[in-house]
């Protein structure tokens, strides 16, 4: 006999009915971009499950800083992208809001503006022309010269050669941001199964009709592949080759401060190292505080695989990079160190959309160190695409079969 | 029993046995929490008692955010509860 399954989102309570359970969309994957494109399903008025191998929020996104950042990114899609993910975040948090109840959905949702500065004549010649072409795209710049640098961080360095000021990066707690966005897709009605792998995909005929779990099968419309470095794992399910690999990052965690810094600072240095090929060692500071007190310091890249050792010079280099620009922190003492992997495709660009070799199949990841940012306009696209919408955004940039060799 | 001796906290002795954690010797002692939290003052100390976790912060000999749960007991340590965001001085 059948009693009725525990409303609560252990692996196994909507899947111990007797007939597959059908949803219009199973999404694999509970970071970020998974429960932004879960809620934004559901409020486009599709039935979703959010199934997830490990906990929430338990690979990338548990391992970053929470940017929301259209500085460091050139003129083109993925700054178009990036743009418009910030108004799709305001909007996820007025929901939330409305929802919950707290201020800005409860996700530490902050408009603090980042400030990329430059430590000599050269780098301020190469941000300046950054600058420049993002102003035309669209992106506010406030280019500040050496003197004007403290009056909007008074700790910084004395000696460095300028700035600019991009009011529009902010930042979240990305944590906190999952859980609250799955807490409101489960109030719409969403089913969310962490530990719940999917070991394979049903398919009916060519088309991708749902999942496979060690818990049981999920029949939906539509799978989405929101499983971030390990999307490439996904994509081989259904056959298909998506290049996601992962790079390694770094972060230093401070002791817990009064406000010391104001924006998110970085080097210029930061964007072509984002950009670069070389698979050594990339660093250069990237500072921000935090409410709870505590100053973040990455950022590294480093293409080592899944090595998940924490590398003492990596750590020792961020932390001299990061007094460099800002002196007090020689002072501060660290807390511990995180570490985690970006999932990087070859032209550092995000995966999104349906994917023509497997009918059914969607992807949303591959966002590289932008995961976070770009989450809410992924998973408005993502819904827009689902309910046969046209998207917002145009996606050409983003398809996932633009790896294959030209036939 | 091992040799141990006292340290201060808070203005008063509280006495350890050789080997004991700072927080181990104020537990066994009666205290539970020593330090509160930064935003909504909530009381914390140990939590995972093994060093991970860092919500057993003390301010030890002048030294904020120190964590009691692996820093052994000395006699003569001044140890202060931590109120808020405990730190170091900064100079600049």
């Amino acid at each position: 006999m059948f009693t009725a399954v525990t409303p609560d989102c252990s692996p196994t309570a909507s899947l111990r009915v007797a007939a597959p359970p059908a949803v219009d969309v199973v999404v694999i994957g509970a970071g970020i971009v998974g429960a932004c494109t879960a809620l934004a399903a559901v409020r486009a008025g599709l039935t979703v499950a959010v199934l997830d191998r490990g906990p929430l929020a338990g690979g990338t996104t548990g391992a970053g800083e929470g940017n929301l950042l259209v500085s460091d990114k050139p003129p083109g899609p993925e700054l178009r992208l990036a743009l418009f993910s910030l108004d799709c975040w305001a909007e996820i948090a007025g929901h939330l809001g409305d929802l919950n109840g707290l201020p800005d959905g409860g996700f530490e949702l902050e408009s603090k503006g980042g400030l990329m500065v430059a430590t000599d004549d050269r780098s301020l010649g190469s941000l300046t022309s950054l600058a420049t072409g993002q102003a035309v795209a669209g992106v506010q710049v406030q280019p500040l010269g050496p003197d004007e640098l403290r009056q909007h961080e008074p700790h910084l360095a004395g000696d460095l050669a300028g700035g600019v000021r991009y009011a529009q990066d902010a930042q979240l707690q990305p944590m906190l941001a999952t859980a609250r966005i799955l807490a409101a897709a489960r109030a719409h009605g969403v089913r969310v199964h962490p530990g719940t792998a999917v070991t394979g995909l049903l398919r009916s005929g060519e088309r991708v009709a749902g999942v496979r779990t060690a818990h049981g099968s999920i029949a939906a419309g539509a799978v989405v592949n929101a499983a971030g470095t390990w999307g490439g794992e996904v994509a081989a399910l259904a056959g298909v080759h998506l290049p996601v690999l992962p790079r390694r990052g770094v972060i230093l965690v401070t002791q817990p401060l009064p406000v010391l810094i104001r924006h998110k600072v970085y080097a210029a240095e930061y964007v072509s190292d984002v950009a670069s090929e070389d698979p050594g060692l990339e660093s250069s500071a990237v500072v921000e505080g935090t409410r709870s007190g505590t100053i973040l310091i990455g950022a590294s890249r480093e293409r080592v695989g899944f090595d998940p050792a924490m590398p003492v010079p990596v750590l020792r280099r961020l932390a001299r990079q990061a007094i460099r620009l800002f002196p007090v922190l020689g002072q501060v003492r660290l807390l511990r160190s995180y570490r985690g992997f970006r999932p990087y495709c070859p032209d550092h660009l995000p995966v999104i959309g349906a994917d023509p070799r497997a009918p059914g199949l969607l992807h949303a990841c591959g966002h590289e160190g932008s995961g976070i940012g770009l989450a809410a306009a992924t998973g408005a696209l993502l819904a827009q695409i689902l309910t046969g919408a046209a998207p917002q955004v145009d996606l050409d940039a983003f398809r996932p079969e633009r790896f294959e060799p030209a036939a | 029993m091992s040799a141990g001796g006292e340290f201060g906290f808070d203005g008063r002795a509280v006495p350890f046995i050789e080997g004991q954690s700072v927080g181990a010797a104020l537990w066994a002692d009666g205290v539970r929490a020593w330090r509160s939290t930064r935003i909504e003052g909530r009381p914390r100390g140990l939590f995972c008692g093994i060093g991970v976790c860092f919500d057993c912060l003390i301010e030890i000999d002048g030294q904020g955010d120190q964590r009691a749960c692996v820093t052994p007991a000395r006699d003569g340590l001044t140890v202060r509860s931590q109120e808020g965001a405990g730190r170091d001085p900064l100079e600049s």
